[in-house]
């Protein structure tokens, strides 16, 4: 019996509690991310956003996730059932098991394994497949038109998005996410890489499908896109879905470029600041990045989304690829 | 331009930039919002709102069932009948509006020779049933003993362009 207890339950206890420290926190920002967005694009527009339920409409996200609950979940009659339910449980999950490598500090990371950015490249790459279900599953022309949108365009833009990571992996010599930071103690990535950097932040624009970026779900033309079909809860989960892969794309630009946990000079007030605390920060300008973008650029046409993923994107960052290891290998730069 | 300054304008995403610098630069303008439930606009005296059937200081009602308003109202929104009273005035028995059929010309207040019917400020008077927009006489009484100040000072600003 305390064989069971000590090999086997309190390992389970433990990990499953910090799966909770993880998720449940992720899922507090991504309630108050909805909130942030409608306030950001408020302001830009000289309005003033949710303000009425709570202190300046900060309980406005927990109204909104009450309504959806409460709401009735419609299945089309044409839809298939098993695959139009599983579509956004797919996302949701995919957005969430990413965070498994996220490293939020020195050692706080839940599995600190060594192909760390290769699973997040995966999992990200996975995320395509609840779009395309949903879409398909809904059996109706405008999720359709919405998922093959969208998995044309995750897919053109991951090509460069492993481009930029592979010139990042070429500066440190690691897959492993915590090395990656690390390798950043001197310079963070963003200022000698800046092209990379710009470019990695426009392709998780594309490959989140954030404005102006957003043709998948472009409500002028496609009501919202995949998941026009979908109400309540299986919207609801969508929407998570979503949003937790724009803060993880955040998250994975700021480890990539901004240094993950550390704080931008190691001098004094900066290094008594915690780790994770920065992460959050730099976390949380990268998102006001996405809202940023989102309230300045018009969307992009099908074709030139295409044109810049495919004819500017691939061989600029192929190009860069090059000189980064030109230079890397001319100076004798490569990391032992 | 050259192709070089084009060339190094797309590169640098100048346009962009400049465009990015426009929005966070609003951020900072003050709201043009108005608040409002708590901060209303200004009405102007002519506000065309909710209806509402006046009296005299001394609280005899003004309508006289003459019943032009009834004989003008555009969307047969009116309905009126009267007879004579006990002292021998003539009174309406009924003064019916039904709201949802109003279209807030304000024919029935021009119409009006006694300034008995008219169309007050208040424009907040949404319902949760269809049936409380049929306004009765008695409804119609009580706007008007609930908005006299204003009303009298909306006829009072608008008398001179009469």
């Amino acid at each position: 019996m305390a064989d069971f207890w000590s090999g086997y339950a309190l390992p389970t206890a433990i990990i499953v509690a910090q799966i909770l420290a993880i998720v449940l926190p992720l899922l507090l920002a991504v309630a108050y991310l909805t909130y942030a967005e409608r306030k950001v694009i408020a302001s830009m527009q000289m309005r003033r956003g949710p303000n009425v339920v709570g202190p300046f409409g900060l309980l406005q996200p927990i109204a909104d996730g009450v309504k959806l609950l409460f709401k009735e979940t419609i299945i089309p009659a044409g839809a298939n059932r098993v695959v139009f339910v599983a579509a956004p449980m797919i996302t949701f999950t995919l957005s969430l098991v990413a965070w498994a490598v996220i490293p939020f500090g020195e050692g706080i990371v839940l599995a600190d394994i060594n192909v760390g950015i290769l699973y997040l490249f995966a999992i990200s790459s996975l995320g395509v497949y609840g779009v395309v279900m949903a879409g398909w599953a809904s059996n109706s022309k405008y999720p359709f038109l919405g998922a093959l949108r969208s998995a044309a365009q995750m897919v053109s833009y991951e090509v460069s998005i492993g481009f930029v990571m592979v010139t990042v992996l070429l500066c440190v010599g690691s897959l492993n996410l915590s090395d990656i930071v690390n390798a950043q103690r001197t310079i963070w990535f963003a200022v000698p890489l800046l092209p990379m950097f710009v470019i990695f932040f426009i392709s998780a624009l594309a490959e989140t499908n954030r404005a102006p970026f957003d043709l998948p779900e472009s409500e002028s033309e496609l009501v919202a896109g995949y998941f026009s079909e979908y109400s309540s809860m299986t919207f609801a989960l969508f929407f998570l879905g979503e949003y937790a892969n724009m803060i993880l794309m955040s998250a994975s630009t700021t480890i990539l470029f901004l240094g993950g946990w550390l704080p931008p000079l190691d001098i004094a007030p900066f290094n008594w600041i915690p780790g994770p605390i920065w992460f959050g920060a730099k976390i949380a300008l990268v998102l006001f990045g996405f809202l940023w973008v989102r309230a300045t650029f018009p969307r992009y046409r099908y074709d030139q989304l295409m044109r810049l993923g495919w004819k500017v994107f691939l061989p600029f960052t192929l190009f860069w690829l090059m000189v980064t290891a030109g230079v890397l290998v001319a100076f004798d730069w490569l990391p032992k | 331009m050259s192709v070089l300054q084009r060339g190094a304008k797309s590169l640098l995403l100048s346009e962009l930039v400049t465009g990015l610098g426009l929005t966070f630069r609003y951020i900072f303008k003050p709201k043009v919002t108005l608040n409002y439930p708590y901060e209303k606009g200004p009405l102007s005296p002519r506000f065309r709102g909710e209806h509402a059937l006046r009296r005299y200081p001394n609280g005899e009602e003004r309508c006289i069932a003459c019943k032009l308003c009834e004989a003008i109202c555009p969307a047969l929104a009116i309905t009126i009948e009267a007879e004579p009273r006990e002292d021998g005035s003539r009174r309406t028995t009924r003064y019916d509006i039904d709201m949802t059929k109003c279209i807030y010309c304000g024919l029935c207040q021009e119409a009006c020779p006694v300034d008995a019917i008219v169309e007050g400020p208040n424009f907040e008077f949404a319902t949760e049933t269809r049936e409380e927009l049929f306004y009765n006489k008695e409804k119609l009484l009580a706007n008007g003993d609930r908005w006299e100040p204003e009303l009298a000072a909306n006829l009072a600003a608008d008398a001179p362009y009469r």
